[in-house]
C-alpha cells in the first residue's frame, strides 16, 4: 500500500501534464468530426500521444488498416525498447500475469520515471505510477473533446509546450549529473536535429527517427562509455 | 466513418500498441548481465525523450519566439531539479506571455 501511494504520488505531475496535452487531442479529434466518445475511447484503450495523433488522421483521411498497423508499429517501437529497460527494473512481486497489466501502462513519462527510481520497483509502485497519468490522459481527452472550443486560440497553443518541458525536467538533471548521459543525450539531439532540418533525411517518418536515434545514440554511449558493472547495478537496486 | 469502421481501427490501433508494450516485458525475465546490453538499455530512455524534444520543442506552439523563451525557461527550472509539473507549467507560461506581449 505505500509503494502504492508513492506511485500515485510520482504519477500526479506526469497526469497533470497529460491533461494538457490529451486535451488537445480532445479537441482535435472532434474539430476532425470524430464523437467525444470516440476520442476518449482511443485515448483510454491507446494511452500514447504520438501514435493517436497519426492514427488519428489515419482514421480520418480513411487510410487502409495496415497503414494503421504500420504507423503504429513504427511510432510505438520505442516502447518495446522501454518495456526491455523495464524487465530488468521490475522486481519479483511483478508476475508474469502483472506484466500483461503493467505492459499496457508504459509510457515515456511513467517509463523514465520509474527508470529514475534509486531501487526496483514493485508491482504496487508501478500501479499507482500508471493510474493516475490513466486517468488524466483518459479525462483530459474527455475535457478537450467537450470543452476545447471555449477556450481562446492563444490558451490552446501555448499548451502544445507542456509535454517537452516535462521531458526536459527528466533529462536535464541526469544529464547534469552524469557527462556520460549528457553525451548520450547530445548525440541523439543532434541526430534528430539532422533528420528534421537536412533535405531527404527529412522525410523518414517521425517515429523512424526516434527508434534511429535512440538506437545509435545508447549504441554509441554503450560502446564508448559503458556503465560499469558495480555501478550499473546499484542503480537498478 | 461509420461506427463500425471506427471500432475496426480502433482494434488495430491499441492491439499493435499493445502488444509492442507487453511483449518484451511478459518475456524478458531473466537479468541481462551483458555489460554493453546493460548500458546500452540504460541509455535508451534518455535518448528517446532526447530525440523527441529537440527540435520538436520549437515547433511546439505558434511562434519560435514563445516556443524559444518557453524552452528556456524550462531548461532553467529543469537544470535547478524543479520537478515535472512546475517545469511544464513555467514553459506554457512562459510561452504564453511572450505570445500575449
Amino acid at each position: 500500500m505505500k509503494d502504492f501511494k508513492r506511485g500515485m504520488k510520482d504519477g500526479l505531475p506526469i497526469a497533470l501534464g497529460y491533461v494538457s496535452v490529451s486535451f488537445t487531442f480532445g479537441l482535435m479529434a472532434v474539430s476532425a468530426g470524430m464523437d467525444w466518445w470516440q476520442a476518449v475511447l482511443i485515448s483510454m484503450t491507446n494511452v500514447t500521444s504520438a501514435g493517436q495523433f497519426a492514427g488519428l488522421d489515419i482514421m480520418v483521411a480513411g487510410g487502409a488498416m495496415v497503414e494503421m498497423a504500420l504507423s503504429q508499429f513504427v511510432i510505438n517501437l520505442r516502447y518495446a525498447l522501454m518495456s526491455l529497460s523495464l524487465s530488468q527494473k521490475v522486481d519479483k512481486t511483478v508476475y508474469t500475469i502483472y506484466r500483461f497489466i503493467v505492459g499496457f501502462g508504459v509510457t515515456d513519462e511513467i517509463f523514465a520515471v520509474a527508470m529514475s527510481r534509486d531501487r526496483k520497483v514493485s508491482r504496487y509502485y508501478m500501479f499507482g505510477l500508471i493510474a493516475v497519468p490513466y486517468f488524466g490522459w483518459a479525462g483530459g481527452t474527455l475535457a478537450g473533446a467537450v470543452l476545447g472550443g471555449i477556450l481562446p486560440e492563444i490558451v490552446r497553443s501555448s499548451l502544445g509546450i507542456a509535454i517537452y518541458g516535462m521531458f526536459l525536467a527528466i533529462i536535464i538533471p541526469k544529464a547534469h549529473e552524469d557527462s556520460r548521459y549528457m553525451k548520450v543525450i547530445l548525440i541523439a539531439i543532434a541526430l534528430s536535429c539532422c533528420f528534421k532540418w537536412i533535405p531527404g533525411l527529412n522525410r523518414v517518418s517521425s517515429g523512424f527517427v526516434i527508434i534511429i536515434c535512440a538506437v545509435a545514440a545508447s549504441a554509441a554511449g554503450a560502446l564508448f562509455y559503458p556503465v560499469l558493472d558495480g555501478e550499473g547495478k546499484e542503480d537498478e537496486e | 466513418m461509420g461506427v463500425t469502421e471506427f471500432f475496426m481501427y480502433l482494434a488495430v490501433m491499441a492491439g499493435v500498441t499493445y502488444a509492442i508494450r507487453a511483449v518484451p516485458l511478459v518475456l524478458c525475465k531473466r537479468e541481462i548481465t551483458n555489460r554493453f546490453l546493460r548500458s546500452f538499455l540504460a541509455y535508451v530512455p534518455y535518448a528517446v525523450l532526447g530525440a523527441m524534444t529537440f527540435p520538436a520543442i520549437f515547433y511546439s506552439t505558434d511562434g519560435y519566439l514563445a516556443a524559444a523563451a518557453g524552452t528556456a525557461v524550462a531548461l532553467v527550472l529543469a537544470f535547478y531539479r524543479k520537478g515535472l509539473l512546475l517545469v511544464a507549467v513555467g514553459a506554457c507560461l512562459a510561452a504564453f506571455l511572450v505570445k500575449i506581449i
